[in-house]
């Protein structure tokens, strides 16, 4: 039986902004094995985000227990959480977040300037590899703006997969990027996983859920469903299946 | 390894911003400059009037007839025959705080050399004055005591007259002159002092015995000056004082009276111009300590506003793992690298200016070492200190808020 990369149990998470308290998760559990596919679903201001964030270890809950990998997070400094960021998690934000004015290759090796085991050659040759395996080997030297969104987007893949991390956590990846560019991106995604990679995706969209292995639905701060997708669909094929495109 | 890895991420930062970099160093340039430069102009003037005046002797005393308060209005105190030759030789005989005396009678006149011909001024004096002047002879010899007994016609000439009435690689000594239609025997040549800070010429001078001055140029008995040495710089107050005291009682004055003479150290000369320079000092440190002080504002804006900018950038630094402390080691080797390299150009701006100034402008300076440690550490620290403040509390942040931040 395959490990559990996250273990939630009662994560509760509130917002106090004056006199008002913001109930943005409302007891939250659930578990993730390793090497699975999850998607988070739900409307706007369902708590999808702020629940990401928590996992991502950007955020700490109000209350709740939360491990990542058999670590109990509660108990760690702000240091030690840097270093599980750094090691466990692969982040990817709707808005790329890349570094203006800096080359792709240079975005990629960010983390792992941040982690003093990695020489500078190794940091080198893993950010290639990382941005081969986004297919962008041929744009190592392109700064942001001299890419389109959805390259722009697999540069923060790059960047999430070159410190090996035991999960990537991607927060509406896919929201800026028009249908085509969206499933190409989900067929990179299906590939990481593949090779596995354990991967939890925020969404709204459902046709992008269809891609994954789990959906959990939240509503309000509270979890509506939590299922198990037996029809896997191939973001590859769908993506064949697309009109052509004629540009 | 962790720290050059912190280096590279701050130089590659601000290799990015280069605007931005380039406006705070901008502020912390011009700022160190200006401050090297004014107290160079400040020092400057304060050293050149100290070497003029103790050029001229520091420890010289000069008494003068007519009351000290008497302005020209009344009659310059050459005008005034209350200064003689007893009183000098009273003064010579009394006076034990003095190491040498000399009487002084001055006028102007014609040099003439063959049909070269120059305007100068003769002084009549004996041979102590060389010693008073701190002056020497670059040729030739100084007349004596026996010359002044004996009034004889010679002169010992400064290197401006030599230049005006000798032609070129005639050698003065020995050769035959004229004031004012009387032959001298030329005798000697004063080394050359250049201009004193005052703008006079200090080589434009003819030195005669005073008693061939007195008899056949001026055909004056009286004194127009007569001036002294103090055995000691220390000693030259009580000098002031002692020869006050004698001449007072030399021209039978009452207790209620005052003084018809004034007797003036150098020292008194060095406060009187030393104070003026001092005013003109304080006044450059007060200008060049607010163009300090907006150059220290300009580094603050710009570093907080820069910090600030960058929260997002924070934010996502954090996200892929790097740790509160290294975002303030990034920050505050950034601000090193910017306020070092900005104090350091700030330093050869402010020492170019000064060499300019000095050249082309033909201000005396002087760069004084605590203007460059004081602007460069009063910049240095400022771009530090701010560069770090708002890092330090950017990097307190939670990743998320940092990332939130718009
Ligand atoms: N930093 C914050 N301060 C106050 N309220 C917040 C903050 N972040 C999120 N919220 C609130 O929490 C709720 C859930 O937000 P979020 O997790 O961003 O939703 P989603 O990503 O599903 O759209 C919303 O009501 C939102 O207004
Ligand atoms: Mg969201």
């Amino acid at each position: 039986m395959s490990k559990d990369i996250i273990k939630i149990e009662d994560l509760k998470r509130q917002f106090t902004m004056g006199t008002e308290t913001v109930h943005a998760l409302k007891g939250i559990s659930f578990n993730i094995k390793e090497g699975e596919f999850v998607t988070i679903m739900g409307s706007s201001g369902s708590g999808k985000s702020t629940m990401l964030n928590i996992l991502g270890c950007l955020d700490q809950p109000t209350s709740g227990e939360y491990e990542i990998d058999g670590v109990s997070v509660k108990a760690l400094s702000r240091n030690e959480l840097a270093t599980i960021r750094n090691e466990k998690i692969g982040f990817i934000f709707q808005s790329y977040n890349l570094l203006a004015r800096t080359s792709a290759i240079e975005n990629v090796e960010l983390p792992l300037l941040y982690n003093s085991k990695v020489s500078t050659e190794e940091r080198r040759e893993r950010a290639i590899k990382a941005l081969e395996m986004v297919g962008l080997g041929d744009r190592l030297h392109h700064t942001p703006s001299q890419l389109s969104g959805g390259q722009q987007q697999r540069v923060a893949i790059a960047r999430s997969l070159v410190n090996n991390p035991v999960m990537i956590l991607a927060d509406e990846a896919t929201g800026n990027l028009d249908t085509r560019t969206s499933y190409e991106i989900m067929s990179l995604f299906q590939e990481l996983n593949q090779k596995g990679i354990t991967i939890t995706f925020v969404t709204h969209e459902p046709d992008i859920a269809t891609f994954s292995s789990r959906t959990i639905v939240l509503k309000d701060g509270s979890i509506m469903q939590d299922y198990k997708n037996h029809k896997v669909q191939s973001a590859a094929e769908q993506l064949a299946k697309l009109p052509k495109q004629d540009d | 390894m962790r720290l050059l890895n912190l280096i590279k991420i701050a130089f590659k930062a601000i290799v990015l911003n280069k605007m931005r970099t380039l406006l705070t160093m901008l502020g912390i340039i011009i700022g160190v400059a200006s401050v090297i430069a004014m107290l160079a102009i400040g020092e400057g003037s304060k050293e050149s009037i100290r070497s003029t005046i103790s050029n001229m002797g520091s420890n010289m005393i000069t008494i003068q007839p007519g009351a000290d308060d008497r302005g020209p209005a009344r009659g310059s105190g050459g005008d005034v025959q209350t200064l003689t030759l007893q009183n000098y030789e009273v003064i010579k005989a009394q006076a034990d705080l003095l190491s040498y005396v000399t009487p002084v009678v001055n006028g102007g006149g014609q040099v003439i050399n063959g049909s070269n011909n120059w305007p100068s001024t003769i002084y009549g004096v004996n041979p102590d004055y060389l010693e008073i002047k701190v002056v020497g002879l670059q040729s030739g010899s100084m007349f004596t005591n026996v010359d002044v007994q004996s009034a004889s016609k010679v002169v010992v000439i400064g290197q401006t007259v030599v230049d005006n009435v000798f032609s070129d690689g005639q050698e003065p000594v020995g050769q035959m002159i004229r004031f004012n239609n009387i032959p001298f025997k030329v005798i000697g040549v004063l080394e050359e002092k250049g201009e004193n800070t005052f703008g006079q010429d200090q080589d434009d001078v003819v030195i005669a015995p005073y008693t061939t001055v007195q008899k056949r140029i001026l055909a004056i008995d009286y004194l127009n000056q007569v001036i002294a040495s103090a055995i000691s710089e220390d000693d030259a107050a009580d000098a002031v004082t002692q020869v006050t005291e004698i001449l007072r009682t030399e021209h039978k004055l009452l207790d209620a009276e005052e003084d018809d003479f004034s007797v003036r150290s150098m020292e008194e000369l060095i406060s009187t111009f030393s104070s003026t320079s001092e005013m003109l000092t304080v006044l450059l440190v007060a200008v060049a300590s607010i163009s300090l002080l907006i150059g220290g504002i300009g580094i603050m804006n710009i570093m907080y506003v820069s910090v600030k900018e960058r929260t997002k950038e924070i934010g996502l630094r954090m996200a892929v793992g790097g740790k509160g402390s290294d975002i303030l080691m990034q920050f505050l080797i950034e601000a090193i690298l910017i306020s070092i390299t900005g104090g350091l150009l700030g330093v050869i701006l402010g020492l170019g200016a000064t060499v300019f100034i000095e050249n082309f402008l033909n201000w005396p300076t002087s760069v004084a070492l605590y203007s460059i440690v004081i602007s460069f550490a009063v910049c240095a620290i400022t771009g530090i200190f701010f560069g770090w403040y708002p890092a330090r509390k950017a990097s307190a942040l939670d990743p998320i808020t940092a990332l939130r931040y718009e």
